[in-house]
């Protein structure tokens, strides 16, 4: 029990700690690398807990897909980000004040939910015979088959509108027209002709 | 000192803090907030999954698999109108986004 509440301080510890890394690093490089460690520390928060099927797609979306997407962007855009940091001081007071309240109350609403209310003396779910992705899998396939195809086609509607926003036709390039040239004939694509001496080919 | 539902709350409640305490400090930086929106929905997934886990139904978790893939979505999207507003302005400064303003 004690080496779980160890595992648990460090990776709270190492999620909030880059967490506040990722909103005040100077270079947005940073800021994603230490998004994919707050990510990481996250998911070793939901093991923790008893999620592992959640903790591993955390890391193969997140670290895998988002967090890569991110740094493609930001090596790829070419940006004075020293500039865009112009209101960083003036505006840390004012969200400084209100993120403490936030935090405040959240902090009280958490611990008095988890004390009384519903969840007042719950013992986190003990592994069973079943397994957590089994688990799932019985309930997400059945229950909540139809919310899983829908999540399929905001995944599909996404990539589509992705691709239709970056997408960009430029004229001036030259590009390989398959048709044109399968529809190419000896008699289109051919001239014969008569060349006099001394002359020359007439334009 | 065990480690109960409130610690996990906690953890949650700091960490959307801090997301939000991102988007007010980098009003201009358009990539951190977004970076900050998905250090939100990460928190709300640690909230989703710790009820999950102590109130033993395995609905919570169904739940933050779908706000996983909206949140993928949500980047996706986001990063390809930053790419196009990157194209056509030559900057990310949101503040300057106001040229379609009636």
């Amino acid at each position: 029990m004690a080496l779980q509440a160890i595992a648990f301080y460090i990776l709270a510890a190492a999620t909030l700690g880059s967490a506040l890394l990722v909103i005040s690093a100077r270079n947005p490089v940073h800021s994603v690398l230490f998004l994919i460690t707050a990510f990481f520390s996250a998911a070793g928060l939901f093991v923790l807990l008893g999620a592992e099927f959640l903790a591993m797609i955390l890391v193969v979306v997140y670290v895998g897909a988002v967090a890569v997407l991110f740094l493609f962007v930001v090596m790829m855009l070419d940006v004075d980000f020293a500039q865009l940091r112009a209101g960083f001081t003036r505006y840390l007071p004012v969200g400084g004040v209100v993120a403490l309240i936030l935090v405040v109350e959240m902090a009280a609403i958490s611990v008095g939910v988890a004390n009384r209310g519903a969840a007042a003396g719950a013992v986190p779910l003990s592994p069973g015979s079943v397994t957590n992705a089994e688990a799932i899998g019985r309930v997400l396939y059945t229950d909540y088959v139809y919310f899983f195809q829908a999540a399929g086609l905001i995944l599909l509607v996404a990539m589509i509108g992705a691709i239709v926003l970056t997408l960009r036709h430029r004229t001036y390039v030259r590009r390989q027209s398959v048709a044109d040239q399968t529809a190419r004939t000896p008699a289109t694509g051919m001239r014969l002709v008569e060349i006099k001496s001394g002359e020359g080919i007439p334009e | 000192m065990t480690v109960g539902l409130a610690h996990y709350l906690t953890v949650a409640a700091i960490l959307f803090t801090i997301g939000v305490l991102g988007i007010f400090i980098n009003r201009k930086n358009v990539i951190v907030i977004l970076m900050s929106i998905e250090l939100i929905l990460l928190a709300v997934n640690i909230n989703l999954v710790a009820f999950s886990v102590y109130l033993h139904q395995v609905t919570g978790q169904i739940y933050a698999m779908f706000v996983l893939t909206v949140a993928a979505a949500e980047a996706a999207v986001g990063l390809a109108i930053i790419v196009t507003y990157f194209r056509n302005r030559g900057d990310i400064a949101v503040d300057g986004a106001n040229v379609m303003k009636g």
